[in-house]
């Protein structure tokens, strides 16, 4: 039996060779002779990190209870590599035009760059992967476990939790030093990479050692086995082609997807035409690996005591049959395809959490105008290496909770349908232009969101099984492994279906009806397009600027003084004498910032980097010009939008200044005729009180000079009297006093306050029909009458018939009574009409009539107090006037 | 000959004051009530002093004065102009016509009196 200690011995001077192998190639890489480390074979094989314990172990033991699924992973990366060669060469193409560092950059750059996007796809990426490296950890531990006969289960003693503790330190130690050794501006690392490279031979080597001993040293030939296979039960296996269908469109997108797929495919390359030798090898690799997983399966199942883990074949089987230092290589070969794994996907989900949340997150916290340029190279350092403790403290943390159990077996497939959310908007972004940041972002979250509800939460056990029987809340319709009713589904071809096809849906849907930017469809022409752009980079050759034309320019930008005196101090500051200073590099970069102060970066980018004379503007410079043109365009529109306002402020107060001046004139007027009506009265009672002071008439005269001057008095009582009144309802100060009255009490208080007495003696005669007046009204029975008596002493005064009569009619409509007052005089003429409700109207010629023209203006304002109108009815023989009023005056709100 | 006064003034109690005050004093005094024939009213009696109303039926004051001044028989006439209405526009508008004197309403007897012999001797003196 080997030892714990024998085993632990191995395992470490194993990665101490790893440790020297990648130190080797770094140095190697730094001093420029890195051909060798360059060549497609190193890319090549550096792309196993496919193939990781999940498969170097769980192939055979999938092999064991599945027949031939195990497969599919395989087929997945060999379709892609194949048919899809030119789908690779894009994502490299684009990787390397774009300097992309990891699929998140990846995704957000095809969308304009969006950080939005960036830490979705990292958070997604997190949470599939974490589960990954806890498998890989358990892989290892599990591995040593079978050697030093430790119990296998949930805890699985102190020894082992302390083996995947310091197999989780030590991959973290690796990962900081050879990952975040510096930081290289294409994200290369060629020690990690050559490291990798030399783990995929040893896992290689290790599986094809197991099946050769299997098949010639155990069943005695390649005869032999293909007759063991056809007895063994897993030749019995009847694939479902639904989930053959989703397990290959798994892997492929597994393959492109997975964050450190992606590492090693696309940031990692380092010459395109590497991939030619990929296509072909890298298919030829994991067939390679798959070759023996059958006869494995078959010889162990056979071999081994029955209950014994079909995931553990590759070592169990060369240990029970007493190959130790087979069993050993196995180990190891197992060991690489963990410790590959977990490596590069640190290295890969690292860069994305320090890139696109940690130091987006200490940049925006940081003062804003403090400088960055000095220490950022080591704030992303750092980042980045507390990023890799995270990310294995968080395997570790994942392992040490779900450890051992079933959870984790199955983990594997769960990743991959993680990862594969990101397919629709990868490839969508290549081929579809019209795929916008929306619609990635809907797709990512949609597909995210069912992927977790369906699959996820449940694959870890995260649900009750009444949950799963009955579906969230109860709802049958959300059960998360039969969505919609959608059950006798395989779980994980359930969970894709919904989640690819929703992502994919809301993906095209929002990208139809959202607009993009400038910037979207920039990034996105560029990525579709990526081969259609010529070869030759932007070289930024460093051109002569004549300073002369900078001052040109600066003058027409910045204004003559201020341009001059900026120029004049550098000037100084270079010690030269004159305003023209040399265009040293930091000049330039100094007077392209003042520019941008006024025209904008991007401008002021482009028109120094034109007298410049570097390379011609590129598209991209154009379009940020065109994007700030429309900015300052929306800018100046809503200056005008304002000034429209300001336009529009101003033609209210005209308007309103001249309804002041309209009411002024109108106050004006009404001030002389109330002075004209105060002044008349008050003439005659002056002239009259000075003949009466003078004395020296006879008592006649005097008595009569007297009675002038009290009839004036009165006159003017009355005017007062009248305009308070007016004054009172105008302004609605008014108290109402209603109270109930028969309307014929009214009309006869009133014909008697007129000073008629019903005969005619009175000179108007007043005629009343007794029918309808003997109907009740709620109202303010004092000023009613006070507007029938109004209308009344009118017809008295002006009614100029030879006998003159009033009639007053009632009549009743739907909760109003109307009151004519006709008279038989000659009436009001028709251009009169308009004016004779206005104040200080008296259309005839008798002043004696003794008012001052303000009876009919009070009457109308009082029948709009109670609620009614009072209006002249034209074409009633005489003058005719008709009160319109509520039977029960409502009381309007205050 | 006596001295003539035409009133133009439809106030009756006002009339009856400014005819007691300017009869007592030896004048002869002509009352028109109306607005729209004073012109031609004024014209016919052709008086020595004319005192005019502003507020008249039918006519404004300022009206019959501008007509007045207008026609070569009445340019030089008397024209003494009461207001009840007491602002200063009314009394530029008058005198941007040509009134002889403007005079706001009330009035005292003795004013009325002295401003109506003042008018009287200023343009017999000028005759």
């Amino acid at each position: 039996m080997v030892s714990f200690n024998v085993l632990i011995t191995v395992a470490v001077l194993y990665t101490m060779v790893l440790f020297g192998v990648a130190f080797y190639a770094d140095r190697r890489a730094q001093r420029g002779s890195s051909r060798w480390l360059r060549s497609p074979w190193t890319y090549t094989l550096s792309l196993s990190v496919y193939c990781t314990a999940w498969t170097f172990y769980g192939a055979v033991g999938n092999a064991a209870r599945s027949g031939l699924e195990y497969l599919t992973i395989y087929l997945g990366p060999t379709l892609v590599f194949l048919a899809w060669w030119w789908l690779l060469r894009k994502l490299v193409r684009i990787g390397k035009a774009e300097r992309i560092t990891s699929i998140a950059d990846m995704i957000s750059s095809r969308y304009g760059k969006s950080p939005t996007i960036a830490v979705i796809v990292t958070v997604l990426a997190i949470v599939g992967t974490t589960p990954y490296i806890a498998l890989q950890l358990q892989s290892v531990t599990l591995s040593v476990a079978v050697f030093t006969e430790f119990p296998i289960g949930n805890g699985g003693g102190s020894d082992l939790n302390a083996t995947a503790f310091w197999l989780s330190a030590g991959l973290a130690l690796f990962t900081i030093l050879f990952g975040t050794r510096n930081l290289d501006a294409n994200e290369r690392h060629h020690g990690v990479v050559t490291a990798i490279a030399l783990e995929a031979v040893v896992k290689l080597v290790a599986l094809l050692a197991v099946g050769i001993f299997v098949v010639w040293g155990v069943s005695g030939g390649v005869g032999e086995t293909l007759r063991a296979i056809d007895a063994s039960p897993v030749a019995d296996w009847q694939p479902s082609p639904s989930r053959w269908t989703t397990m290959i469109f798994l892997s492929a997108a597994a393959v492109i997807c997975l964050p450190r797929m992606f590492q090693v495919l696309v940031v990692e390359n380092a010459d395109e035409r590497h991939l030619r030798t990929a296509a072909w090898a890298f298919p030829s690799y994991i067939l390679a690996m798959s070759l023996f997983v059958i006869p494995i399966a078959v010889v162990g199942l056979a071999v081994m005591p029955e209950g014994s883990n079909p995931d553990l074949f590759v070592v169990t089987l060369p240990l029970e049959l007493g190959q130790e230092k087979l069993a050993l290589l196995a180990f190891l070969g197992g060991f690489s395809s963990a410790t590959s794994m977990v490596i590069v996907a640190s290295i890969a989900l690292a860069t994305m959490v320090s890139n696109h949340i940690v130091v987006p997150i200490w940049l925006n916290t940081r003062p804003a105008g403090a400088s960055i340029s000095g220490d950022m190279r080591n704030v992303v350092l750092l980042s980045r290496r507390l990023s890799i403790v995270a990310v294995l403290g968080l395997g570790y943390v994942y392992y040490r909770t779900t450890g051992g159990s079933a959870a984790l077996s199955s983990i594997g497939l769960v990743s991959f349908a993680g990862v594969a959310q990101v397919v629709p908007a990868l490839i969508g972004g290549l081929f579809w232009r019209g795929a916008t940041r929306r619609g990635a972002i809907a797709g990512l979250i949609a597909g995210f969101g069912l992927w977790v509800y369906t699959l996820f939460l449940p694959a870890i056990g995260a649900f009750p099984q009444t949950m799963l029987s009955h579906g969230m809340l109860g709802a049958g319709l959300l059960r998360p492994q039969a969505l919609m009713g959608l059950s006798g589904m395989d779980p994980l071809v359930h969970s894709i279906f919904w989640s690819i096809s929703l992502n994919t849906l809301a993906f095209i849907v929002v990208s139809l009806v959202s607009f993009p930017t400038p910037m979207e469809r920039l990034q996105g022409a560029a990525f579709v397009n990526i081969f259609e752009r010529g070869d030759g980079g932007i070289a930024p050759t460093g051109g002569q600027a004549e300073a002369e034309d900078l001052l040109v320019m600066a003058q027409r930008l910045l204004g003559g003084r201020e341009a001059q005196t900026l120029f004049q101090r550098e000037a100084t500051r270079q010690g030269k004498t004159g305003y023209l200073p040399d265009p040293t590099p930091d000049f330039i970069a100094l007077l392209e910032l003042e520019l941008a102060g006024s025209v904008g970066g991007a401008t002021a980018h482009a028109m120094i980097a034109q007298i410049n004379g570097q390379a011609s503007i590129t598209v991209r410079d154009l379009l940020a010009v065109a994007d700030e043109s429309a900015q300052m365009l929306e800018y100046s529109s809503q200056l005008e939008a304002q000034s429209r306002e300001l336009e529009k402020t101003a033609r209210k107060l005209r308007e309103a200044n001249a309804k002041l001046t309209a009411l002024s004139v109108q106050k004006d007027a009404f001030l002389s005729q109330v002075s004209h009506e105060l002044r008349t009265p008050m003439t005659s009672i002056r002239s009259f009180s000075e003949f009466l002071m003078e004395g020296g008439m006879d008592a006649q005269t005097q008595a009569r000079y007297a009675g002038i001057i009290h009839d004036e008095s009165i006159r003017l009582t009355r005017l007062l009297d009248d305009l308070l009144d007016l004054s009172v309802l105008e302004n609605g100060q008014v108290v109402l006093n209603t109270q109930d009255a028969s309307l014929r009490d009214l009309l006869d208080r009133a014909v008697s306050s007129a000073g008629i007495d019903g005969s005619k003696s009175g000179g108007l005669e007043i005629v009343r029909g007794s029918e309808g007046e003997g109907l009740s009204l709620t109202t303010d029975t004092d000023r009613l009458s006070q507007v029938f008596i109004n209308l009344i002493s009118n017809a008295q005064k002006y009614c100029d018939a030879e006998n003159p009569r009033l009639r007053i009619v009632v009549s009743q409509s739907r909760g109003y009574v109307d009151i004519d007052f006709i008279d038989n005089g000659t009436g009001i003429s028709q251009k009169d009409e308009p004016v004779i409700f206005e104040k200080f109207v008296r259309l005839t010629d008798q002043a004696a009539a003794g008012s001052a023209g303000l009876g009919l203006a009070i009457s109308r304002e009082i029948m709009h107090r109670l609620g009614g109108t009072l209006d002249y009815l034209p074409g009633q023989g005489g003058a005719a006037f008709r009160v319109h009023l509520p039977l029960v005056r409502v009381k309007r709100a205050a | 000959m006596s001295k003539s006064v035409m009133l133009v003034e439809d106030e009756p109690n006002i009339i009856e004051a400014i005819s007691f005050l300017l009869e007592r004093d030896g004048w002869t005094v002509r009352i028109h009530s109306q607005g729209h024939d004073a012109v031609e009213a004024v014209q016919r009696v052709a008086p020595d002093v004319l005192v005019l109303d502003v507020m008249l039926p039918g006519r404004s004051g300022f009206e019959i004065l501008r007509d007045l001044r207008r026609d070569a028989a009445t340019r030089d006439l008397p024209i003494l102009m009461l207001t009840a209405r007491g602002q200063t526009k009314d009394r530029e508008l008058a005198e941007s016509y040509g009134v002889s004197h403007f005079m706001t309403k009330p009035f005292s007897n003795d004013d009325m009196l002295s401003t109506v012999r003042d008018l009287y001797a200023a343009s017999a003196g000028e005759a």
